[in-house]
């Protein structure tokens, strides 16, 4: 069974003037279908306007669609009595480090959700231990969030969502706001919460370079799904990602100018190593 | 418009125990019309030592030269300061405020004490600098776009019709296409007005793309200083302060170990192409 | 000049304060402070001094830093201090032109100072060695029974535990807001009251904006992690009364009959 299925989902919203009076209406999220199976690494990529982030909160629940069906783990979001048990299956990271942090002190932070589905004191003290294991944070638990770099502030907000053991986090532009070191310490514990916890992740996020390892990519623009496939067969496609107001990583970049120019370089390299690798293919071949 | 920066250190909490140096023995000189970016990690002092630039943060010993005037000197005019040197921050659609956007754009040049003619010439003239259409002069700087209301906040400053224009992370938060749209803005008005600007940034790629030199900042101190090329032959270097060099300099490196020959001093993506092709020779 | 506004911070630290109980620290100083409001002689404040002293050796919170709370604060007490100096009636001391400092004057003046000084000291003291969760999570606990008659008590203490958190960060974004409107020339300095405060305008409303924008994203972020009021919630770290807190109660107890003793002989 899959994790998360979107069936059609539309959402839209009214546009009003400043009396209150409708002026139009906006279609965020237009007929998109999307599934996701347990333990995958998923990607969506957009522009800033491109319906992605209103699309992610659909999957815990935050907002509805006006048409279609959002199943998490097989329980329509609609239902409000499994409201709680969707919040808890899939966890969700906001862009904003400051802004979802709720305690202040990181233990005390991780421990809210579990204190909110009731779990017994002794065992929030456990979960609060392995999350913040889990991100490498553990060190920081009695430190204030207030100083944290930006990196750390969305490790412990990662650990947060870990403590009430979801099966899918959904990361909301987690590194938007970052630097690029960063950047990095969030991307490593996203792909670490994937690779030793299995828990499936969604990543939202318009920095190319983070998507590579993921196991499915999709690419939304004007609210829809433009373009899906592994992230080798997205980023071979350089100039359909550049008419949707997306680059490719650099190498990619460089590997399709070299391409173009003449030089038989296959399609879809990724990383330094793989461009490396099929030069060299491409000079002792002469 | 020339900057000169004079043994300048920045101390918080000066006199306690926790006194931490923001910027310690900073010495630059910045000739008109350069472009220049500053490059440092979080906390590695490069916003402290903009705020130098135009007034907001005194220094604990040393000072700055703005077209030759000491700008910390106690009879220098601040105001004056405020229209030489104009600051964008990070983030700078955070401080609009006006019920629309021209009006906005007017705050800047109004409290300069110009005549209302030539304020609204001026913001018209920097609304149209930053390519912002006529239509939306007059909505409310809340129902724009992201890239807009950074726009409108960047044309705020231009406004006060500064000679230095400084620029704290204007591409932060924004998707590729945004950043594009706003650097590319940036370096055509260098080009077209020949006015100093310092761009400061943590994105090496930016960076590389456009600037003529490059100061980097780490611990307070100035750690490397030259053109783009030169700062990013140091990658160890740079490495050890929290940042990396350009992803091309990075692929040519990788080449070179796998026994290419090519030159050292790539930092962009069209240059690094270019050379690739010139080894594989003309004849593909 | 906000950075050095101690009060209401908390000093990380590991101290027989810091592991006592938040409820026994609250009544503590809400009794400390009527105590040193109940005489005005000097022998029970002397009692109350040498008191707080002792605390503030048991905190293992460096006085300096406690002192670094009180010059916010110097203002106000010499405002008081001057105003009973001069304004009380009695026997002259020194007298210049139309003003005369009395002895009565200077006594009381003397003694409200002082007063201040132990009431910050003291409440500083808890603030200091006590987190803000702690002391709401107190405040709760205390308050329960009003649960009883619909009143919000659980909101209440969450939505202090949030200003506390979102306090600083706030003060940060005014000082960047207004910084950024001086760069655009902007003067917060100069001219009469009324255009001071409309020199205001460009520093609340983006401060206000952020506040809101804050507040949604916070609000959707903890509905995200499942909250939805106190019912049904556990806790982390629920207050449980320990031997330490049972010999604190019995040393306030001591304390205070210490001091009425004391003010009713002399």
């Amino acid at each position: 069974m899959n994790i998360i299925d979107l069936k059609k989902v539309v959402y839209e919203y009214f546009r009003r003037d400043d009396e209150g009076n409708v002026t139009g209406i906006t279609t965020a999220v237009d007929h998109v279908d999307l599934s996701v199976k347990p333990g995958d690494f998923i990607a969506i990529l957009g522009h800033n306007g491109s319906g992605k982030s209103t699309l992610a909160k659909h999957l815990n629940a935050i907002l509805y669609p006006s048409e279609g069906t959002v199943w998490v783990d097989g329980m329509d979001t609609t239902e409000e009595d499994k409201l709680m048990q969707i919040r808890q299956t899939t966890g969700m990271v906001f862009q904003n480090p400051d802004n979802q942090i709720i305690a202040q002190i990181v233990e005390e932070d991780v421990g809210f959700g579990p204190e909110n589905l009731g779990v017994p004191t002794k065992k929030i003290w456990e979960r609060v231990e392995e999350s913040l294991k889990a991100v490498g944070m553990y060190e920081f638990r009695k430190k204030s969030p207030n100083r944290l770099s930006g990196g750390q502030k969305q490790r412990v907000s990662i650990a947060g969502v870990l403590a009430m053991h979801p099966k899918c986090i959904v990361l909301d532009e987690p590194t938007a706001m970052l630097d690029p070191a960063g950047r990095r310490e969030v991307i490593r514990a996203a792909r670490a919460l994937n690779d030793v916890e299995k828990i499936t992740v969604i990543l939202i996020t318009h920095y190319m370079e983070e998507v590579i390892y993921a196991d499915h990519v999709y690419v939304m623009d004007h609210g829809s799904v433009k373009m899906e496939g592994s992230p080798r067969e997205v980023f071979s496609r350089v100039d359909e990602l550049s008419a949707l107001h997306l680059t490719v990583p650099q190498v990619t970049l460089l590997a399709d100018r070299l391409k173009k120019s003449g030089l038989p370089i296959k399609s879809g390299i990724l990383t330094r190593d793989e461009l490396t690798a099929e030069l060299v293919r491409i000079k002792s071949g002469r | 418009m020339s900057i000169i920066i004079d043994h300048l250190t920045h101390e918080y909490e000066t006199g306690t125990a926790m006194a931490v140096k923001a910027i310690s023995d900073v010495s630059l000189q910045i000739p008109d019309g350069q472009f220049v970016g500053l490059i440092g990690h979080t906390g590695s002092g490069k916003s402290s030592l903009i705020q130098h630039l135009n007034g907001l943060l005194k220094p604990t010993s040393g000072t700055v030269y703005v077209g030759g005037e000491d700008i910390f000197d106690k009879d220098y005019d601040k105001k004056k300061l405020r229209s030489r040197v104009g600051l964008v921050f990070q983030y700078p659609e955070h401080q609009l405020f006006e019920a629309d956007v021209f009006t906005d754009v007017c705050f800047g040049p109004k409290n300069l004490g110009l005549e209302q003619k030539e304020v609204e010439l001026r913001a018209y003239d920097a609304l149209k600098k930053v390519g912002l259409e006529d239509d939306a002069f007059y909505v409310s700087p809340f129902d724009l776009s992201g890239g807009q209301k950074r726009r409108v906040a960047i044309a705020g400053v231009l406004a006060m019709k500064p000679e230095v224009l400084i620029l704290d992370e204007p591409t932060a938060g924004l998707d590729p296409a945004g950043r594009e749209e706003i650097l590319g803005l940036i370096a055509g008005m260098q080009k077209e007005t020949g006015m100093t600007i310092i761009l400061v940034s943590h994105s090496m790629e930016d960076v590389a793309n456009y600037v003529d030199r490059i100061i980097v900042m780490n611990k307070g101190s100035v750690m490397l200083d030259g053109s783009p090329k030169e700062v990013f032959s140091h990658v160890e270097q740079l490495e050890e302060a929290g940042l990396a060099a350009p992803e091309a300099c990075y692929i040519m490196r990788d080449l070179q170990k796998a026994g290419f020959d090519l030159p050292g001093d790539v930092t962009r993506i069209e240059e690094a192409a270019d050379a690739i092709l010139n080894v594989f020779g003309s004849g593909v | 000049m906000i950075r050095e506004i101690t009060i209401g911070q908390y000093y990380q630290t590991d101290s027989v304060l810091h592991r006592l109980d938040p409820r026994v620290k609250l009544i503590f100083v809400i009794l400390y402070i009527v105590s040193i409001f109940l005489y005005r002689k000097p022998l029970p404040f002397l009692l109350a001094a040498l008191f707080l002293a002792l605390c503030v050796g048991l905190s293992k919170v460096p006085f300096s830093y406690i002192v670094r709370g009180l010059k916010a604060v110097v203002v106000l007490m010499l405002f008081t201090a001057v105003f009973n100096l001069f304004l009380t009636p009695g026997e002259t001391l020194v007298a210049w032109g139309g003003l005369k400092i009395t002895k009565e004057g200077a006594l009381i003046a003397a003694f409200m100072a002082a007063r201040l000084v132990l009431l910050i000291i003291s409440s500083s003291l808890m603030t200091l060695t006590t987190t803000p969760t702690q002391l709401t999570d107190a405040m709760e606990k205390l308050l329960w029974p009003l649960q009883k008659i619909h009143l919000p008590v659980h909101e209440v203490a969450m939505m202090m535990s949030i200003a506390l958190r979102f306090i600083p960060i706030l003060l940060e974004e005014t000082d960047k807001i207004m910084k950024a409107q001086m760069a655009r020339g902007a003067d917060f300095e100069s001219g009469n009251l009324l255009r001071r405060l409309k020199a205001m305008v460009p520093i609340l409303v983006p401060l206000f904006i952020s506040a809101f924008r804050r507040a949604n994203d916070l609000a959707m972020a903890m509905e995200a992690r499942c909250y939805q009021g106190g019912e049904g919630r556990t806790k982390m770290k629920p207050l449980r009364y320990k031997g330490a807190d049972t010999v604190a109660y019995l040393i306030l107890m001591v304390y205070l009959a210490a001091v009425i003793a004391v003010g009713k002989l002399t």
